[in-house]
């Protein structure tokens, strides 16, 4: 369950009361713009308006850190790869192994971006409930589609991981125990197939159950956002500091 | 006697890939002022017969009558759920939307209300079935008596002319029942409700449908009918003095 939590989204911070859909458009244009950079000063620039966002959100630090910890757990692999098969000049060598320069260039700027992004989607998305993203992406023209989309499997996750331990628990108490047997492959294939035909049965009786309350096609809201003055100052900085990113991007000379 | 609610017309369906059809040449009648249960073994159309009149599910042969027009095809059946509203068997199923407030009003939004209007009729129907301050609360978090109550009012938001409930009662405690009995006493609407639980049945309608494949048998209601009657009840209800010589064993453990 722990997994499909939101640690993030309750709080009463700035960060917490601006529009979604300013913090949507934002953190786009963030995360392209960094995704692309190939500059350190961009990219360090952007690693500070990051974490002036992360000021402004108040998350409990510990949190924040435990999922960078976990980040950049997976960029460790890069790591132990990228510096050894980049091509260039050499730098020094580990028994058959030789690491580049760019190699290690490379993979620095790789792990500064991730953070960069993640630190970004912290305190800008993650500080958003699920539920009223949706809402912010419908109104911002998301197609239905993707919407409807997003918040079903919001839904209906927990549903599906309570059918996915209700069957676990039903092999367990039969004294199923996993190990590395054809006899165990079986089973969990079993189990997978069976949770895909209950999902797929679960979403036919929750389509006619919401056609017999009327549904056709369209999603209306309850929720009507509303712009204040706080937001058209947070999008114009922000855009501002997206700017100098860009220029600094463009302009100071590459390390690459 | 008026014109029937709903008719369903010497019907004829069958699962695809059946050996047998649920029903053949089938008729069902409900009145403007009919409280029925349904009752039958297992297997014997009850959920059927409640998807076939929403339209759920089309009949091979026959006709549906509803409100009395003939329904066939998909936009015959769009004003027909605005109207009957259908309690499903798991409320998992029914709510969707991730808070109450909001579930509940997705009906009156599909209806064309506007959101403070929806707002408004999800708020006064949640406290009429006593769920006051629920609004906010989010659906897959409730117990499983708040998620059926909370169906209901879905249902009911939409305010519809006639209700189909499926085994509304199923996995609910004894007090959670008599709120149930309580709201159903008091529905001004007809409705039909299918149960395997004599008792509930005898609080809640005067007049039972037993079904079966090519008729359906409309008795008055009487307990100890039902509750004799092993065909037509659980077998719950038969295994009921069983259940009570283990209780009586229970106590010397």
């Amino acid at each position: 369950m722990s997994g499909i939590a939101e640690p993030f989204s309750e709080g009463q911070s700035l960060a917490h009361r601006l529009d979604p859909r300013g913090k949507i458009v934002v953190a786009a244009l963030f995360a392209t713009i960094i995704a692309v950079a190939q500059s350190l000063a961009a990219v360090l620039g952007g690693l500070a308006l990051a974490g002036l966002w992360l000021l402004l959100a108040r998350l409990p630090a510990r949190k924040v850190l435990g999922k960078l910890l976990a980040v950049n757990s997976f960029i460790i692999f890069l790591w132990l790869v990228l510096p050894f098969s980049y091509p260039g000049e050499p730098l020094f060598t580990l028994g058959p192994l030789t690491a580049s320069r760019q190699g290690i260039w490379f993979t620095a700027l790789i792990t500064l971006k991730s953070n960069a992004i993640i630190i970004g989607l912290i305190a800008l998305i993650a500080t958003v409930p699920v539920v009223t993203l949706g809402q912010a992406l419908h109104s911002l023209r998301l197609p239905n589609k993707l919407c409807h989309l997003l918040l079903f499997t919001y839904r209906y996750l927990y549903v599906f991981e309570e059918e996915y331990q209700r069957l676990l628990t039903a092999m367990k108490i039969r004294g199923f125990r996993p190990r590395t047997n054809l006899h165990t492959y079986r089973s969990y294939a079993y189990l997978a197939a069976m949770l895909l035909v209950r999902s797929s049965e679960r979403a036919e009786r929750v389509f006619q159950a919401m056609l017999c309350r009327g549904f056709r096609g369209v999603f209306y809201s309850l929720r009507t956002f509303s712009w204040q003055r706080q937001d058209g100052v947070f999008l114009a900085g922000s855009l501002l500091a997206l700017g100098a990113l860009v220029l600094a991007e463009w302009r100071l000379p590459r390390l690459v | 006697m008026s014109e029937p609610l709903i008719s369903v017309d010497r019907i004829t369906f069958a699962y695809p890939g059946a050996a047998k059809p649920v029903f053949q040449d089938f008729s069902f009648q409900l009145g403007p002022h009919d409280h029925l249960g349904l009752i039958g073994p297992n297997g014997s159309g009850k959920t059927t017969l409640l998807h076939l009149i929403m339209g759920l599910l089309r009949p091979q042969a026959g006709r549906i009558i509803i409100f009395g027009r003939e329904v066939r095809t998909e936009p015959d059946f769009v004003p027909v759920r605005q109207q009957v509203g259908l309690l499903f068997q798991n409320a998992d199923d029914q709510l969707f939307c991730p808070t109450v407030l909001e579930d509940v009003a997705f009906g009156p939004l599909n209806l064309g209300k506007t959101p403070a209007e929806a707002r408004e009729i999800a708020l006064t129907t949640l406290e009429q079935l006593g769920l006051a301050g629920f609004a906010d609360r989010v659906t897959y978090k409730l117990s499983g008596g708040e998620k059926r109550l909370v169906s209901l009012a879905t249902i009911l938001a939409m305010q519809p002319k006639v209700l189909l409930l499926d085994e509304p009662t199923t996995g609910l405690d004894e007090a959670t029942k008599h709120r149930l009995i309580h709201i159903m006493q008091d529905l001004p609407i007809p409705f039909v409700v299918v149960s395997h639980e004599p008792n509930f049945l005898h609080s809640t309608v005067r007049h039972c449908c037993h079904l079966h494949t090519d008729f359906c048998e409309i008795k008055p209601m009487r307990l100890e009918e039902l509750l004799n009657e092993r065909d037509c009840c659980s077998p719950g209800d038969s295994l009921k003095p069983v259940m009570v010589s283990t209780n009586v064993v229970g106590p010397a453990e």
